[in-house]
C-alpha cells in the first residue's frame, strides 16, 4: 500500500502543485480584514470537519492500541485482570521473561528464515514472470490477470487448499510425487520439524508471487523502449540489457517491494496459524504467532503485548528503511 | 498486506493497457512472428496452471463425495455436491455473517474516509502531511499488536461478539487503504468544478455530496470493492475478538474445521470454495472500475 502512496504521491504531484500555485496567487491580494480572517478561520474549521473521523477512526484503532500495548507490556495482565480490574505494573519482568525464554530464539530465527526465504523466493519469481510478461503476445492482459487469484483468496482458504495438498497419506503433491516415482511413501510436509518451515514458506511465496509480478511489472513498464533500442545497437541484448538497463532502472521499484514485502511477511499470522499452527514442536512458530500464542492461547496479555512491542520495533526498522527509499525513489 | 493488494491491483489496469494494446493487430513495434507469439501463449498458460493448480484442486476436492478422502480423483468427472450441501447446512449462517460484517465495514469505510480523501486532495489542510504520515505508518503496525489492545478494551466495553465490534475493528484493514486510493483520484479531480458549485452558494456539504461524490464514483466503488475483500478476508480479528459461536464469520468457520482432525475434505473444501467467490467476483468486477478510474483521470 505504501507503493500506491507512492504512485500517488507522484501522480498527485502536478495536480497539487497547480492547486498550491491558486492558493498562492490568491494570497498576495488578499490583506486579510479581521471580518475576513474570521472567514478564513470559519473555512478552515469547516475544512477540517472532513478530516476528523478520520482522524479519530486512526487515533482508535491504531494509535490507541500501540500505546495500550506498550503500556500493557508493562503489566502483569492476565485473565485475573479482567475480574479484578487490576493490572499490576511489573516493569521489564514481561520483557525479561519473553526474550529469555528458550522460544524467543527459536522463534525469531523462524521469522528471519520465513521473511527471508518468503521475499527470496516471491521476488525472484516475481520478477522472472514480469520479465517474461513483458514480451507481447496475445491474450497476455487476460492471463496476468487471472495470475492475480492466489492473492485476493482469503489466506485462510489457502490455508486450507494447502494443508489438503500438502497432506501426508492422501494430498496431491505426495500423490504426484507418487506417480512419478519419486518418493515411495508420503513426505509430511507439515508434520515434520524439519520441512514444515519449508513449506509454510512455499505457500507463502505461491500467494506473494502476484504482488510482486505485479508491481514489478508496473516498473517494467516505465523504461522507455527506447533504452533498450539503443542498448540493442550497443550490442547490449538478452542478460546483458537486463543487468546493465532494465534492472538499474528498476532499483526504486525494487526497494519498495522488498522493503514492503519484509515489513508484510513480518506480520503474517494466517498462514502459519491455518497450516501448521506453530507446530510441529515449535518449529514454525514466529515472533506473531508466539504473541498470539501467550496472548489468546496462555492469557499471559502483558507478555504477549511485550512481543507484539518488539515485534513493533523490528517492523520500524525496516519502516525507516522503506520511508529513506521511497524518498529515494521520488527523488529520482 | 491488505492495501498493498490494492495498490498493485490500482497499478494493473494502468498498465495492463499497453499490453493488451501491445497484442493488437496494429502494432508499431517491429514483433516477432506470430507463431512465436501464440509458444509465448502456451508457456504463459502453462505458468498459469502451475500458478492456480490449488484453485483447481479446491474446486475438484469440493465435488468429491462426502468422506472419501483416501482417493480424490484427478478430476471431478462425478460431480457430487454433498460437500456443498454440508458447506452451506454448517457454515452458511457464518457465510451469513461475514456477508453482514464486510457490507458494513465497507459502509463505514467509504463514510470515513471520502471525506477525508476530499480534505486530503482538494482542501490541503494544514496537517495533512502528518495525516498522510501516520497512514502509511499504521500500515507497519502488526494486526497482532492491534487485536492485543483492542481485546482488552472490547471486553470493557462489551463489544466482544458482536457484529458492530468486528465492523469496527474490520474497518482498520479498509480505511487507510480506501483513504489513500480516493485521495489519488480526487487529486486528479478539476477544482474549478467544485469552485463553481461553491460560487453557486452550494456549501461544502452540498458540494461534497451533489459534484465530489458523483464524480468520485470509479474511485469509490474500487475502494469498496477491495474493503470487502479485505475485511471478508479477515482472520485476526475473527479468531481475537470472538470468543462464543454467537459471531462466527466465515473465516474462523473454515479455520475450525482445519483445526482438528479432517475426516471430510469435501465440506471443507466446499467452503473455500464458497469464501472465495468474492474474490473471484473481484477479479472480474475491479478490474473494470480501476481501468475506468485510470482513464478517468487520464482523459482529464
Amino acid at each position: 500500500m505504501s507503493l500506491t502512496t507512492d504512485v500517488s504521491r507522484a501522480k498527485s504531484r502536478p495536480g497539487s502543485e497547480r492547486t498550491r500555485g491558486g492558493e498562492a496567487g490568491q494570497d498576495p491580494q488578499a490583506t486579510p480584514t479581521r471580518g475576513r480572517r474570521n472567514r478564513k478561520t470559519r473555512e478552515r474549521v469547516f475544512q477540517w470537519l472532513f478530516l476528523v473521523p478520520a482522524v479519530i477512526y486512526m487515533a482508535l484503532f491504531f494509535g490507541y492500541p500501540v500505546v495500550k500495548n506498550v503500556v500493557m507490556s508493562f503489566q502483569d495482565y492476565t485473565t485475573a485482570t479482567f475480574f479484578t480490574g487490576e493490572a499490576p505494573w511489573v516493569g521489564l519482568a514481561n520483557y525479561a521473561k519473553v526474550l529469555s525464554s528458550s522460544l524467543f530464539s527459536t522463534s525469531l530465527l523462524n521469522t528471519a528464515l520465513f521473511t527471508i526465504g518468503s521475499i527470496a523466493g516471491q521476488f525472484v519469481i516475481g520478477l522472472a514472470l514480469a520479465v517474461f510478461f513483458r514480451r507481447r503476445f496475445p491474450l497476455n492482459g487476460i492471463l496476468r490477470s487471472l495470475l492475480l487469484l492466489p492473492w485476493l483468496l482469503p489466506l485462510i482458504v489457502s490455508s486450507a487448499v494447502w494443508r489438503w495438498i500438502l497432506d501426508k497419506d492422501s494430498g496431491a503433491l505426495n500423490r504426484f510425487l507418487g506417480q512419478l516415482h519419486i518418493v515411495d511413501t508420503g513426505i509430511p510436509w507439515l508434520t515434520s520439524t524439519s520441512l514444515a518451515l519449508i513449506a509454510v514458506v512455499g505457500v507463502n511465496i505461491w500467494i506473494g508471487i502476484p504482488f510482486n509480478l505485479t508491481i514489478l511489472y508496473g516498473g517494467l513498464q516505465e523504461i522507455p523502449d527506447e533504452l533498450y533500442e539503443a542498448g540493442s545497437l550497443d550490442g547490449a541484448t538478452g542478460w546483458k540489457s537486463f543487468r546493465h538497463i532494465t534492472w538499474p532502472m528498476l532499483r526504486p521499484v525494487v526497494n519498495v517491494v522488498l522493503v514492503l514485502g519484509v515489513v508484510y511477511t513480518l506480520k503474517v499470522l494466517d498462514i502459519i496459524l491455518g497450516l501448521t499452527n506453530g507446530g510441529p514442536a515449535n518449529s514454525t512458530q514466529t515472533i506473531a504467532t508466539q504473541s498470539y500464542r501467550l496472548s489468546f492461547q496462555e492469557f499471559k496479555f502483558g507478555e504477549g503485548a511485550a512481543l507484539g512491542d518488539v515485534l513493533v520495533i523490528i517492523s520500524l526498522v525496516f519502516a525507516v528503511l522503506y520511508l529513506r527509499a521511497s524518498r529515494r525513489s521520488i527523488d529520482e | 498486506m491488505t492495501t498493498t493488494k490494492i495498490t498493485s491491483r490500482r497499478s494493473a489496469p494502468g498498465s495492463s493497457a499497453p499490453a493488451s494494446a501491445g497484442s493488437a493487430p496494429h502494432n508499431a513495434k517491429p514483433s516477432p512472428s506470430e507463431k512465436k507469439k501464440w509458444g509465448y501463449t502456451v508457456l504463459a498458460i502453462f505458468f498459469l496452471a502451475v500458478m492456480l493448480f490449488p484453485v483447481y484442486w479446491m474446486i475438484n476436492a469440493s465435488l468429491q463425495p462426502n468422506g472419501t478422502t483416501l482417493e480424490t480423483s484427478w478430476l471431478p468427472l462425478k460431480p457430487n455436491f454433498s460437500g456443498y450441501a454440508t458447506a452451506i447446512s454448517e457454515q452458511g449462517g457464518n457465510l451469513g455473517t461475514s456477508l453482514i460484517i464486510s457490507l458494513g465495514s465497507v459502509a463505514l469505510s467509504l463514510a470515513i474516509a471520502a471525506p477525508a480523501a476530499y480534505a486530503l486532495a482538494y482542501f490541503k489542510v494544514r496537517g495533512a502531511g502528518v495525516v498522510l504520515f501516520a497512514i502509511l505508518i499504521s500500515q507497519m503496525i502488526p494486526g497482532i499488536v492491534v487485536a492485543n489492545a483492542l481485546y482488552t478494551a472490547y471486553n470493557d466495553l462489551g463489544l466482544l461478539n458482536s457484529i458492530p465490534g468486528l465492523i469496527l475493528a474490520d474497518s482498520s484493514h479498509g480505511i487507510p487503504f480506501a483513504i489513500l486510493i480516493i485521495r489519488a483520484f480526487m487529486n486528479g479531480m478539476p477544482s474549478s468544478v467544485i469552485e463553481a458549485a461553491r460560487v453557486d452558494g452550494a456549501g461544502h456539504v452540498r458540494a461534497f455530496w451533489s459534484i465530489v461524490v458523483p464524480l468520485s464514483r470509479n474511485s469509490l466503488i474500487t475502494a469498496g470493492l477491495f474493503t470487502f475483500l479485505f475485511t471478508w478476508s479477515d482472520f485476526l480479528f475473527a479468531l481475537t475478538l470472538t470468543t462464543t459461536e454467537a459471531v462466527r464469520p466465515v473465516t474462523l468457520g473454515i479455520f475450525q474445521y482445519i483445526g482438528a482432525y479432517v475426516n471430510d475434505w469435501s465440506s471443507v473444501m466446499a467452503t473455500a470454495v464458497l469464501a472465495s467467490i468474492p474474490a473471484i467476483i473481484l477479479l472480474v468486477a475491479a478490474q473494470k472500475y480501476i481501468a475506468a478510474g485510470t482513464t478517468g483521470g487520464a482523459v482529464k
